[in-house]
């Protein structure tokens, strides 16, 4: 069967898309509202602004691609399809972070797991933070309207065996487990969503809202990166972008100078306060690109008896809140239980070590389990995030491991070997440089009680960049309001994870989808006036 | 035990001193014919390294452990070009701390040029930057095994040895 491919097919019926690595002048263009960024702030954004009858441009870095591209090959999916190679790391290498960097930004790109923002979350940041209207009750028609529009539902097709393995230890230790929720449309349970969805199945932007914001007439640049905001006085005149280069690591000769009434950054939380910082924007307390949070995230691997082929199947279909749930938010960190997808690549560059103890990993690939756990950072006075700094231009995030974190790192390790033995693993191995492999729980335990909590010597990954332009009431404490206005520049709105005053304690992407749907709802609203 | 900021302020010492070698380092800057950083010096040692980090896991066959070798050294290349200019900078500076003798030996211990050293050294030396108390040292091991690991593992070839069977066929 082939799959009709909805990008190539808008196209061809028209749609305005400006590709700005292949462009052969400069170019100077005007809008009604730029959104920087397509991923799930930008997407629901250019949607709700296209159907409310203004002209938009969406403007991405990364290249314009569909399901027809998509080969489930990690080789061509990293470069093409993520920043900087999948191998994006915080200033110190010590965080490798997994950030999309494509039209449809990292919803192209992600594992589909779907959570509404936690209420113990939601409850913390008005009470912490001062957030006044983003209790669970005025959120909740946003959840059901972002859910109905990406079909996030239950997935009723049993689990595959690396998340099954979740499942059972966690009964066999009393620890309870619950199914993902997942944005899907027709998923044939392939597991290769990190490398985008070859069916079109996932309801990420690429296939939801930006066609539908093309077909009222949007305009798409992409492989454009915006270098910096025009400001004169408190508002934005422009948003001058460049063409990238074929590979997207350097910078392209030509320039794009976007005009508009009203700019929206929905560039991440790594790409929106650099954006800002970059231009010069007004911040009279320091506080852009502070409080950047990453759910740092630590890996235990286990061999088992059975074939786990964590390489095929929904990636992440179980997840455990115990380690949250039984938290308090000010004592140690809690952590969220899931298991990732399973490829050659990922898999290599995880494992420890090289030669011959990589080796023997490697070759029980078919029976290699992996379980992850999602620290909850920022709700703890000694769980401050990272800032994201310009290093020659580019954004980098210096994100400090704290030793509240390191904390949360060897519970993690101990509480994963402890349930993927009870599952009934062969041998496991937190994934740390000082690690050796060993067979019995008593043994993991002594050995995870002496391991060095150091950076780079534990692995820790990041998929959930969260922060930086936190929201609030106080202009002296917060980037913008609640309804994603900028305190200093009356023109300029942030609509994506950059706003979050915190971690969100689970994936992030429903908790974008409905909060920018309802930012993006009151932005056309107020522009319309 | 070390707070953080002096293991940075070892960090940041240990940054210069790669730079300044870099900067004192005359090796033409530009690319050999076909690949898109790495000069034929650069070529050389990245092929020594592919050995040791990948041992046993290359073909044993002469000349099909030649042509892996090389594959893994282009892969290697293409992975660099496609990162930020902040690490293809990073990394240009590591290979030039391999290039000369005084760096090489203070800094990874290795007597011999990269692609002379017995096998066990380089492994050796890898050893001491894996677990090393210098960020700098381990974040060096981490950038070479891994970029290593990614070229290998993202061709096909390697996938048997490991029991992937591949992507499925779409339905």
């Amino acid at each position: 069967m082939s799959v009709a491919d909805p990008i190539a097919e808008g196209l061809a019926r028209g749609w305005k898309a400006i590709d700005a690595a292949m462009l052969t002048r400069d170019r100077e263009l005007e809008f009604d509202v730029v959104v920087i960024g397509s991923g799930a702030g930008g997407g629901v954004t250019a949607e709700i602004l296209a159907q409310a009858g203004f002209n938009v441009a969406i403007v991405e870095e990364g290249p314009l691609v569909g399901s027809s591209d998509f080969r489930m090959r990690e080789r061509e999916a990293y470069p093409r399809l993520y920043q900087e190679s999948a191998a994006r790391q915080t200033a110190d290498r010590a965080i490798t972070i997994l950030q999309g960097r494509c039209v449809g930004g990292g919803t192209t790109v992600n594992w589909t797991s779907s959570f509404r923002t936690p209420p113990r979350t939601l409850a913390h940041w008005n009470s912490a933070h001062g957030l006044s209207t983003m209790t669970e009750a005025a959120l909740a028609p946003w959840f059901v309207r972002m859910e109905e529009r990406l079909s996030i539902g239950a997935w009723l097709t049993p689990p595959n065996e690396n998340n099954d393995i979740l499942r059972r230890g966690g009964q066999k230790l009393g620890i309870p487990t619950a199914s993902i929720r997942r944005n899907v449309k027709g998923c044939a349970n392939l597991g290769y969503c990190g490398m985008g969805c070859p069916l079109n199945a996932k309801q990420s932007m690429l296939v939801t809202t930006l066609p539908a914001a093309l077909d009222k007439g949007a305009t798409l640049v992409h492989r454009a990166r915006v270098t910096r905001l025009v400001i004169e006085g408190d508002r934005v005149t422009a948003c001058e972008a460049r063409g990238v280069e074929r590979n997207g690591a350097g910078t392209g000769t030509h320039r794009v100078r976007l005009r508009a009434k009203h700019f929206v950054l929905s560039a991440g939380s790594i790409g929106s306060p650099g954006i800002l910082l970059a231009s010069g924007a007004p911040n009279p307390n320091a506080l852009t690109g502070k409080r950047t949070f990453l759910h740092p995230t630590v890996v235990s691997g286990a061999v088992f008896p059975q074939k786990v082929e964590g390489y095929y199947g929904a990636p992440q279909t179980i997840y455990s809140d115990h380690f949250l749930d039984s938290q308090a938010l000010d004592g140690p960190v809690g952590f969220k239980l899931e298991a990732p997808p399973l490829h050659p690549i990922l898999a290599a560059i995880t494992l420890p070590g090289f030669g011959p103890d990589h080796l023997a990993w490697m070759k029980r690939f078919p029976n290699l389990q992996v379980l992850i756990a999602l620290m909850r950072d920022g709700f703890h006075d000694e769980s401050q995030g990272g800032q994201v700094v310009l290093k020659s231009g580019w954004p980098v995030l210096d994100y400090p491991i704290t030793d509240y974190l390191w904390n949360g790192v060897r519970r993690s390790y101990l509480a994963m070997a402890e349930l993927q033995f009870a599952a009934g693993a062969q041998t496991v191995m937190p994934l740390h440089e000082g690690a050796r492999p060993v067979n019995r729980w008593k043994d993991a335990k002594a050995a995870i009680e002496g391991l060095p909590m150091r950076p780079l010597h534990s692995r820790v990954v990041s998929a959930h960049v969260m922060g930086g332009c936190a929201m609030g009431n106080d202009a002296r404490n917060s980037v913008v309001n609640e309804a994603g206005r900028h305190h200093h520049l009356a023109n300029l709105s942030v609509h994506d994870g950059s706003v979050f005053p915190t971690s969100v304690g689970a994936n992030p992407q429903l908790s974008i989808y409905a909060i920018t749907a309802r930012m993006a709802t009151g932005l056309a609203q107020s522009l319309k006036g | 035990m070390p707070t953080r900021r002096q293991f940075i302020k070892v960090g940041i010492a240990g940054a210069a001193v790669f730079a300044t070698v870099r900067w004192l380092d005359r090796s033409e800057a530009a690319p050999a014919t076909n690949y898109r950083f790495f000069d034929a010096q650069a070529i050389v040692m990245a092929a020594a390294l592919v050995p040791v980090v990948l041992a046993g896991a290359l073909p044993e066959e002469p000349r099909a452990r030649a042509i892996a070798i090389r594959e893994v050294v282009e892969a290697f290349d293409r992975a660099i070009s496609a990162l930020s200019p902040a690490v293809q900078k990073e990394v240009d500076q590591l290979f030039s701390v391999f290039r000369f003798g005084p760096s090489r030996l203070a800094f990874a211990g290795l007597w011999e040029p990269m692609e002379e050293a017995p096998v066990e050294e380089v492994a050796a030396f890898l050893t001491r930057w894996r677990t090393s108390r210098f960020e700098i040292q381990r974040a060096g091991y981490q950038a070479l095994t891994q970029l290593i690991q990614a070229s290998w593992y993202d061709n096909t070839t390697s996938w048997a040895a490991i029991g992937y069977p591949g992507p499925p066929r779409l339905p």
